[in-house]
């Protein structure tokens, strides 16, 4: 599995061009990392990736995954899977049925669904949470969850947008370290956007600096 | 773009469209209407105009000119009055504001009329207030005094304002929340200024420009209001919405003619009130602006805000008492002068169930009916924004829903009945719609923020997931979305069991709500059988409220994320 950008680039609504021409490719179990100012447009490169630029970008170059061409595809139908900075946990659900919302359809029945689920929970070390109100989760506990949530969807490439930089100093580091361990396990390509040097030393793949 | 067409053109366009269609047309269709007719040209009645014909039967009516006169002074002096005791009250009291909101909630859902007939039971020369005076007073008959139905409006302006206060607090809580109150009142302070000046010079001239429109529709209400008129109001002559509505109600088909001049008449007269509001607004800003330059500190003026905040508590006061004596009514037996407490109670007129029980029926059927299309509409027109990227309200939809509000219900209503007249519409169909058309606009606004505010990333992570647009929808959006929906539908709910002209004048006579059952029987003589109308009038919305209320927070009663949505 691959992600590949091919001379991306997008203009803005104002006229700005973000990142003219960006090459990149990542291969299956590499975290390639992003950094950048304030303003250099790393969200919005990744809102361009995973489809989800508001009307008025405008994009131009292609993005692959593993050879398909996604550009003009719609978010839902990408296969790309997005972490955000605070872990969104959709609030009306326990924090099993975040897990299952994600999960592929393709898993069929009752059974074997909510044991996919309870597998990720423990994976995630969160067994025995499954009930839980997302909102009685620590900041850590949110992360690993929305992670799982996220692979079980079983997407061909995921997107990290600052995903530890809400954390405490303390925890950032094992999430960290779980985060990518459990991505370059899954086998599938990461971009990871931070501000944070350590992050990007402790990802080890290929580094863009967006200006 | 990647966008897939039929998510731009379908849900947007669709809903777009048969808002258009179905609510804002018909009301400026109502008004041109309106506009022809009152100019002679009706082709139904075989009019053929334009001719002043129709113009000179209406001001060839009796009292016509005291009439405008005692709307634009009862409209605009209700509307002056709640907006002074809004401000003042929510300066007095801004560090109380939970408990206000908690406070004036409940009321809120009361309409207009069963308020109005609760109040003329409390202020009446044999209501409760002259009881209660004349167990010290030693009176042995009521006092010849009209409380009710004054010539100079007075009680029809009180009620009014009871109803519209607080509407305008909860406004100004809401508006509040968009400057930052607390560290400008804290800077201000600092330099020495009272509280109350902080508000005159900083506060409201950032606030007014938010609430324009919220008091312009009260504005518009009040002076062409026909429940609250015809059972407070003065009544010879009376007010001009009630005088129009009468020539409307003429069984003769031409009265449709001067009814339209009439409905012209008062959209004139509300457009001009509401160039003179604003117009006062500005001169009010030059001279404020001008103390300000001064340096004014207004220390003194402080301790004047229990003024305020005194008048609110008395009411609310009245307002309690005026539902109260509703309920109490309701169950009464006998009642004589100057008891202050009925002699015996019974559930007579409420046994007598023929009557009020279709109304209700029909009422709550009307209400659901129509809150709930409104509510769909509204769903529809914001996921149709999201989908093209346009959150929110804007663009001539942010006019659009304003327009029901601004024109007086009269004007729209008389020129839609002259077309429906045409159309031959089943009385049922043409009332839901009827609602719909002033139903809708709240709706509308009261679930767009809510909306609009929710967070993007969770769309976002959904799509992610691999959540097309319509899963986005069902699956994640209305469930979290839960507690602002309910709340808008019970408004929608409330607001639609308050109408009276649509139903009557839509209605063609052939559909009885608790408001029309209401308003009529308030005249009667049998103040029990319209107290038990104006008590379900009051209790129906009041009942889907708390329904609206409790089931997001049981349903969500383990979701700590959802909690305090409701405020």
């Amino acid at each position: 599995m691959s992600l590949k950008l091919s001379r991306l680039s997008v203009r803005a609504p104002d006229g700005a061009t973000l990142f003219a021409g960006l090459d990149l490719t990542v291969v299956a179990g590499e975290v390639a990392t992003v950094t950048g100012p304030s303003g250099a447009g790393k969200s919005t490169l990744l809102d361009a990736i995973g489809g989800h630029l508001s009307p008025g970008f405008h994009v131009t170059g292609r993005v692959f995954l593993d050879g398909r061409d996604v550009t003009d595809l719609p978010a839902e139908a990408r296969g790309i899977g997005v972490m955000f900075q605070q872990a969104v946990l959709f609030p009306h659900l326990s924090v099993a049925d975040n897990l299952a919302f994600g999960l592929s359809p393709a898993i069929r029945g009752r059974l074997a669904r909510r044991m996919a689920v309870a597998e990720a929970l423990a994976q995630a070390g969160l067994d025995g949470m499954g009930a839980r109100d997302p909102a009685t989760l620590s900041g850590g506990q949110r992360a690993r969850a929305a992670l799982m949530r996220t692979l079980l969807a079983d997407p061909k490439a995921v997107l990290l947008d600052e995903p530890f930089s809400a954390l405490d100093p303390g925890r950032r580091h094992d999430i960290r370290e779980f985060v990518l361990a459990t991505i370059r396990r899954s086998r599938i390509p990461a971009l990871l956007v931070t501000h944070d040097r350590q992050d990007a030393d402790a990802a080890g793949g290929p580094v863009v600096a967006l200006t | 773009m990647a966008r897939p067409l039929y998510a731009v053109i379908s849900l947007r366009g669709i809903s777009g469209a048969a808002i258009a269609i179905a609510v804002i047309l018909p009301v400026m269709i109502g008004v041109v209407h309106s506009a022809l007719a009152g100019f002679g040209h009706m082709a139904l009645l075989g009019a053929r105009g334009p001719d002043l014909d129709a113009w000179r039967t209406l001001l060839g009516q009796p009292g016509l000119w005291r009439a405008v006169a005692v709307s634009l002074w009862t409209g605009v002096a209700a509307t002056m009055i709640s907006m002074g005791l809004a401000f003042g009250a929510v300066a007095a009291l801004q560090d109380r504001v939970s408990w206000l909101r908690r406070v004036l909630a409940p009321l809120l859902a009361a309409p207009h009329a069963a308020l109005a007939i609760g109040l003329a039971f409390v202020i009446a020369p044999s209501g409760w207030i002259a009881r209660g005076l004349a167990v010290g007073l030693g009176w042995d008959r009521p006092p010849e005094l009209a409380t009710v139905g004054d010539p100079w409006g007075l009680a029809l302006i009180l009620g009014l304002v009871l109803k519209e206060v607080p509407f305008l607090i909860v406004i100004l809580l809401g508006a509040s929340t968009q400057i930052a109150m607390r560290e400008q009142m804290a800077a201000g302070r600092a330099l020495g200024y009272g509280r109350a000046a902080v508000w005159l010079w900083v506060l409201v001239p950032q606030l007014w420009p938010l609430i324009r429109l919220p008091v312009m529709a009260v504005l518009a209400f009040s002076m062409s209001v026909v429940d609250t008129a015809l059972i407070l109001g003065p009544s010879n002559p009376p007010t001009l919405s009630v005088m129009v509505a009468r020539l409307f109600a003429d069984p003769d088909l031409r009265a449709m003619l001067p009814a339209s001049s009439g409905a012209l008449l008062q959209l004139g007269l509300t457009a001009m009130a509401m160039g003179l509001l604003w117009a006062g607004a500005s001169v009010a800003g030059i001279f404020a602006r001008a103390a300000m330059r001064r340096g004014v500190r207004l220390r003194g003026l402080d301790a004047w805000l229990a003024v305020p905040a005194l008048l609110l508590a008395g009411l609310l006061f009245l307002v309690v008492l005026s539902l109260a004596v509703l309920a109490l009514w309701s169950v009464t037996f006998t009642w004589r002068w100057p008891d202050p407490w009925p002699q015996r109670l019974s559930m007579a007129a409420w046994q007598g169930r023929a009557g009020w029980l279709s109304a209700a029926q029909t009422a709550f059927f009307i209400a659901l009916a129509s809150s709930g299309i409104a509510l769909i509409l509204a769903i529809g027109w914001l996921e149709g924004g999201d989908r093209a990227g346009r959150h929110g309200l804007r663009g001539w939809m942010r006019a659009a829903v304003a327009l029901p509000l601004l024109l007086p219900q009269l004007s729209v209503l008389i020129g839609l009945s002259g077309l429906l007249l045409r159309l031959e519409m089943a009385p049922m169909i043409a009332v839901v719609w009827g609602h719909v058309l002033f139903v809708f606009p709240y709706v509308m606004i009261a679930l767009a923020g809510p909306w609009a505010a929710l967070d993007p990333r969770m769309q976002r992570t959904a799509a992610a997931l691999g959540a097309g647009p319509w899963r986005r929808l069902l699956r994640v959006k209305l469930p979290v979305l839960l507690a602002p929906l309910m709340l808008a539908a019970a408004l929608g709910f409330a607001v639609s069991i308050a109408q009276y002209l649509p139903t009557m004048f839509l209605g063609g006579g052939r559909v009885a709500t608790l408001t029309t059952e209401a308003v009529a029987l308030s005249s009667g003589s049998d103040r029990r059988v319209a107290a038990v109308h104006a008590t379900l009038q009051a209790g129906l919305p009041w009942l889907v409220y708390l329904a609206a209320l409790i089931l997001p927070a049981v349903i969500h009663r383990n979701r700590r994320a959802l909690k305090g949505e409701a405020s």
